[in-house]
C-alpha cells in the first residue's frame, strides 16, 4: 500500500468520529439531491408517457382510392418526425368508438350509416412530440388533396409543452440549488477536517513535505468519504423509494428508481465533491501556512 | 546579511539590520528576552518568514528569493526542534521519526534501520513504540531531536528546546545537542536560560529589540 493511501486510511481510523460525521453529512446532502433527482426523473418519465399520446390524425375524404392512400402512407412514413403510420378504416373507427366511448354505445349501435371517416394516424418520434413539430407535420399532411382535416390535440399539446418547459426550468433551478448546497456542506465538512489536522500539516511542512505530498492523503480521503457518502445516499434513496412504493403511494404511475448509470452518477458526484472539496480546502489552508 | 523584518501589523520592525555568519560545525546560542527577535530569526532560517530587506543564506539557499517549491528542499537539509516538541500524538516515537523520512520519499526498506539508529543515538531505543503521552518532557524532546536528525541535516535549529523541561532533562537534552554538534552538525539554539549559556562557553549571539547587540565571536570563518 503506498504512503498516500496508508495516510488517508490512517486518518480515517484516527479521526473516526469526525470521519463518520463527514460521511454522514455528505450522505445527507447527496440524499436530498438524490431524492430530488428521483422526483425529477419520474416527472420526466410521466411527461414522456403523456407525450406518447401525441398523435397527428389526418381524416381522409370518403371514396379516396386505397392505392392513393397506400402510396401517400409510404411517403409519410419517411417524414423525419414520423415513427409509425397506421391506416384506420371507417369500420375500425366505428369499432373503436363503440369500445372506447361506452356511454355512446347505443347511439353507435343503431346507426344506419357510419358517420366516422377513415383516417391515417401518425405517431411521432419521441424528440418530435411537441407542438411545433406536430404543427409542421399537420401542415404537410394538409397538402395531400385527399386529406379532409388534420387534428393533433393542439390545445393539450401546447399545455404539455408549457408543462415540460416549466418542469425543465424548475428542475434545473432546484437541482442546481441542491447541488450547490451539497457542495457548500461538503466543503465546510472537509474544511473542519483540514483545520482539525492543521497541526499535522504544519509538522509535515516543517519536516520538508511538498504541498502535493500533503494534499495527497486529503484528496484520497475526500474521494473515499465522497464515495461512501454517495453510496449511503443511494441506499437511503432506495429505502425511501421502497417505503413509498410499499405504501401504495405510486398512484399506479409505475414509479422508477435510478438505473445503474444514474446511480453511478450520484456516487461519482460524491467522489467529485470530496475530491474537489479537499483540493480547495487544503489548497486554501496551505496558502496561509 | 543586513536582515530587516517588518510585520505588516507591527509598528516597530521585528529585526533591524541584523548581520552575522555561522561557520561549519559551530554551536551558537541565540539569546535575548522574549520578543527580542530570536524566533523571528530562526523562522527566517527555515523560510517560515521572509526578510523585508537583506537576505538570509542557509545551506546554500537564499531565503529572500526562495520559491515555495524550494522550501521543502531547504527543510530537508535542516533539523528543527521546538519548545513544545510538535510530535504527532497518535503516532509512536518510531512512527514520528519515520514520518520525517517518509515525507521526503525515502525508500521504505531503509526507514526502520535509520529510525532505530537515530532513536539509539538519542537514547530512546527502548521506547520506540511508546506514544508521546507515555513519555516524559525530556524524552519527548529527544524524539523531536531524533526526528530532526533522521535526514542527517548539516544544520539543526532549536527554538527554546529546554524551555519546557526540568533541570535534569535540560542538561540531558543540551548534552545531546552538544554531541550532535561534535559529530559535525551546526547547532543554533535559541534560549533565555542564561545559566546554561554561561556554563557552556559556546559562541553567543544576543538579541535585543530586534537588534543583534552582542556576538561573542564575530570573527567566525567558513560559511555553511
Amino acid at each position: 500500500m503506498n504512503l498516500v493511501t496508508r495516510e488517508a486510511l490512517l486518518s480515517f481510523k484516527r479521526t473516526s468520529t469526525l470521519s463518520a460525521l463527514s460521511v454522514t453529512t455528505v450522505a445527507f446532502a447527496l440524499f436530498v439531491l438524490g431524492l430530488f433527482g428521483l422526483v425529477a426523473l419520474n416527472l420526466r418519465t410521466a411527461i414522456r408517457d403523456v407525450a406518447e399520446r401525441v398523435q397527428v390524425v389526418a381524416f381522409i375524404k370518403r371514396d379516396t382510392p386505397s392505392q392513393q392512400i397506400t402510396a401517400a402512407m409510404a411517403d409519410i412514413s419517411v417524414f423525419p418526425e414520423v415513427l409509425d403510420v397506421q391506416y384506420v378504416s371507417e369500420a375500425q373507427a366505428l369499432l373503436r368508438a363503440q369500445h372506447e366511448l361506452t356511454e355512446f354505445q347505443d347511439v353507435y349501435k343503431d346507426l344506419e350509416v357510419n358517420p366516422l371517416p377513415p383516417s391515417i394516424e401518425l405517431t411521432l418520434k419521441p424528440q418530435f412530440r411537441d407542438g411545433a413539430h406536430a404543427a409542421a407535420v399537420a401542415e404537410r399532411l394538409r397538402g395531400f388533396d385527399f386529406v379532409d382535416e388534420v387534428k393533433y390535440g393542439q390545445e393539450w399539446v401546447k399545455r404539455l409543452d408549457s408543462l415540460r418547459d416549466i418542469a425543465g426550468l424548475v428542475g434545473l433551478a432546484i437541482g442546481v440549488a441542491f447541488a450547490l448546497v451539497s457542495i457548500v456542506i461538503t466543503g465546510v465538512t472537509i474544511r473542519i477536517t483540514v483545520l482539525q489536522r492543521a497541526r499535522e500539516i504544519h509538522i509535515m511542512r516543517l519536516v520538508g513535505a511538498t504541498d502535493w505530498f500533503i494534499r495527497g492523503p486529503f484528496l484520497v480521503e475526500g474521494a473515499i468519504k465522497g464515495a461512501l457518502g454517495g453510496a449511503l445516499a443511494l441506499g437511503l434513496c432506495g429505502i425511501v423509494f421502497a417505503a413509498f412504493k410499499a405504501q401504495g403511494m405510486g398512484f399506479g404511475m409505475g414509479l422508477g428508481f435510478f438505473n445503474f448509470g444514474e446511480a453511478v452518477l450520484l456516487v461519482a458526484f460524491g467522489v467529485a465533491l470530496g475530491f474537489v472539496g479537499s483540493l480547495v480546502s487544503v489548497g486554501r489552508h496551505l496558502r496561509k501556512v | 546579511m543586513n536582515v530587516t523584518k517588518q510585520y505588516p501589523t507591527g509598528t516597530d520592525a521585528a529585526l533591524h539590520d541584523v548581520s552575522f555568519h555561522i561557520g561549519r560545525a559551530e554551536f551558537v546560542f541565540l539569546t535575548g528576552h522574549s520578543g527580542a527577535g530570536k524566533t523571528t530569526l530562526l523562522k527566517m532560517m527555515y523560510a517560515e518568514e521572509r526578510p523585508t530587506s537583506g537576505d538570509v543564506r542557509v545551506s546554500g539557499f537564499g531565503i529572500a528569493a526562495l520559491s515555495r517549491e524550494e522550501v521543502p528542499r531547504l527543510r530537508r537539509r535542516l533539523g528543527i526542534v521546538f519548545q513544545d516538541f510538535r510530535l504527532l500524538e497518535d503516532r509512536t516515537a518510531a512512527e514520528n521519526v519515520a514520518f520525517a523520512l517518509e515525507v521526503t520519499g525515502a525508500r521504505t526498506d531503509v526507514i526502520p534501520a535509520r529510525v532505530a539508529r537515530v532513536l539509539d543515538q538519542v537514547g530512546l531505543a527502548m521506547k520506540a513504540d511508546a506514544f508521546p503521552r507515555e513519555l516524559s518532557g525530556g524524552e519527548q524532546q529527544r524524539v523531536a531531536i531524533a526526528r530532526a536528525l533522521v535526514n542527517d541535516p548539516p544544520v539543526l535549529l532549536a527554538d527554546e528546546p529546554t524551555g519546557n523541561l526540568d533541570e535534569r532533562a535540560t542538561r540531558g537534552v543540551f548534552q545531546l545537542l552538544c554531541d550532535i554538534n561534535t559529530a559535525g552538525t551546526v547547532v543554533v539554539m535559541a534560549t533565555h536560560d542564561l545559566d546554561l549559556v554561561r556554563h557552556a562557553s559556546k559562541r553567543t549571539l544576543e538579541m535585543r529589540d530586534g537588534r543583534l547587540v552582542f556576538d561573542s565571536a564575530a570573527d567566525a570563518t567558513d560559511s555553511w
